[in-house]
């Protein structure tokens, strides 16, 4: 049996069941995560939220995709039909290949690879090509000023956010994400580095395109920005990678400040709970507050956006990784590999 | 085994896509190709082992500035009735030029290798037991710091000289200052007026004027 795992054949197939494992949860997640932020807000706005199909609208997930699958995809005059349909793929199916490299327990990731937190990095910045690709190709005015409103917007704010990711870095001396993650069994990084993990918070609900920054979005002043043209399946599936976009966000966050696995509680009965557990529960606490936000406060205007992120987060960001350099160099803690 | 598969699969696609962005009539689309090529590259990088450039190259030309290119294409009124004029005039020198390419081209897959002892001869060969990001961190940042700070200014100089250039004071524009919109008091803004009927009122002009 050994042998058989190390030849070709059964790492290819062990790496698929591997995804697997990751992938459906993730999509099972995902449907939820739509009938959970419609619970949460239902209660924050006084209504009962999806109640009727299912025991507490359970079922509801299923019956809205059975209900986008008959449906016809249009093409508008003048798009470009190759890049429409691609720009969908891209977004989901960038929001699925970052959770390759996520541990959810210890050395529990398909790929444990030395530059992990890179590679999320990367994969994040890639996500605003299925925006820019779907706001060009739809031939619509209305699309292309999403696109372009939220091109500006995630360029900006990942500026930001690699800093942060810096600063964490420094204190790690790794960029493997078990390593960080391993890092935080002492102290979580969200209690030294508050204002970091609030700055990335706030970038990671930029970067998804997420209330209060759906400017890419608008519905009251640009329609739908840049998913105004998208019906049926094609609509869903840049539904699906924004609510996958935000998992994915969540789990970052989880990983780099709120101690990834480990338990919040250092003692017996509760490190004995599987960390998988843990993950999942900080990973809702993130969601939740997500839903919270989107519930609680009106969109920012398009400038306030941008001097928020250069002349807030930026500086703040920057100052603080210098900060947070000097600090260890001087104390003699800065992490030696 | 499966690393030669992948190999010919990512340089496939490498050399395709480069050949599409120089041979698609439609520049958002060479654009794209462009990007894939990159992506590509980054991959080729991976099975070499050099696991860090391969990502920030992905996190550097395609997250930042293949977005930027493809911003200003799609910007761009492209007429390719006037672009493919130019193309019987200029064909001679593009052909010569890809003749000078195509001779060295051969004389270096001919010519075996040109450097024999050129892995031998590496000023810094990776160590064994540490990832190459570290490897390459600690050289640039004791051997080469000075370099690396140097082209480091250069940059910012580049930047300072772009923003020289293309920045225009507008004088009508209209800029919101948060510190006077915060510091203004209703008593300097609203003021109570009790209209008689069917007479109205004389408005009261403001006592100060703020944005």
């Amino acid at each position: 049996m050994s042998v058989f795992l190390q030849s070709n054949l059964g790492i290819a197939i062990l790496t698929l069941l591997e995804s697997l494992a990751i992938i459906v949860p993730l999509l099972l997640g995902v449907a939820y995560l739509t009938w959970f932020e419609r619970k949460v807000m239902g209660a924050i706005q006084l209504r009962k939220g999806p109640n009727v199909v299912g025991p507490f609208g359970l079922w509801q997930p299923f019956a809205d995709a059975i209900k986008m699958l008959f449906k016809e995809t249009i093409f508008p005059a003048g798009a470009d039909k190759v890049l429409f349909t691609i720009a969908p793929m891209i977004t989901f199916g960038l929001a699925v290949v970052a959770w390759a490299v996520i541990p959810v327990n210890d050395h529990w990731a398909v790929a444990n690879i030395n530059v992990g937190i890179l590679y999320l990095f990367a994969i994040s910045s890639l996500g605003v090509y299925g925006i820019i690709i779907a706001g060009w190709a739809s031939n619509s005015k209305y699309a292309f000023l999403g696109a372009l409103r939220s091109a500006a917007q995630m360029v900006s704010y990942e500026v930001s956010m690699g800093f942060v990711i810096v600063t964490v870095l420094i204190c790690v001396g790794s960029l493997n994400l078990n390593d960080i993650v391993l890092a935080q069994r002492h102290i979580w990084f969200a209690i030294p580095l508050l204002p970091l993990f609030v700055i990335f918070f706030i970038s990671g609900l930029a970067e998804t395109n997420r209330a209060p920054f759906d400017l890419a979005e608008g519905e009251t002043e640009i329609v739908a920005g840049f998913f105004v043209e998208y019906s049926a399946m094609t609509f869903a599936l840049f539904f699906l990678g924004e609510y996958a976009n935000m998992i994915l966000i969540s789990a970052m966050t989880t990983t780099l400040f709120l101690g990834g696995w480990l338990s919040p509680i250092p003692f017996a009965p509760f490190t004995l709970i599987p960390g998988v557990f843990w993950f999942l529960l900080k990973i809702l606490v993130c969601l939740f507050v997500f839903v919270w936000v989107r519930a609680t406060l009106p969109r920012f205007r398009y400038d306030q956006i941008m001097s928020l992120g250069w002349k807030v987060f930026l500086p703040i960001s920057l100052v603080w990784l210098v900060l947070t350099a000097g600090f260890l160099e001087i104390f003699g803690m800065l992490p030696h590999a | 085994m499966i690393q030669n598969l992948l190999f010919d699969l990512f340089s496939f696609i490498l050399l395709g896509s480069a050949a599409m962005v120089v041979t698609s009539r439609n520049p958002v689309h060479a654009v794209l190709f462009l990007i894939l090529a990159f992506i590509n590259a980054a991959a080729l990088f991976l099975l070499a082992g050099a696991e860090f450039l391969a990502m920030v190259l992905v996190i550097v030309y395609v997250g930042a500035v293949a977005v930027l290119f493809l911003f200003v294409v799609m910007m761009l009124d492209v007429n390719f009735a006037v672009l493919r004029e130019g193309f019987q005039r200029y064909a001679p020198i593009g052909a010569l030029v890809a003749l000078i390419l195509f001779v060295e081209l051969a004389l270096f897959v001919t010519g075996s290798t040109i450097a024999p002892g050129a892995a031998a001869a590496r000023l810094f060969p990776t160590p064994d037991n540490i990832t190459n990001s570290q490897a390459l961190g600690s050289l640039i940042y004791t051997n080469y710091l000075v370099l690396f700070q140097l082209s480091g200014i250069i940059l910012l100089v580049a930047m300072i000289g772009a923003i020289v250039l293309t920045h225009r004071d507008r004088k009508r524009a209209k800029r919101q200052n948060l510190d006077i919109q915060h510091a203004r008091l209703p008593v300097e803004t609203l003021t109570m007026v009790s209209a008689k009927l069917g007479a109205g009122a004389a408005m009261p002009q403001p006592k100060k004027e703020t944005l």
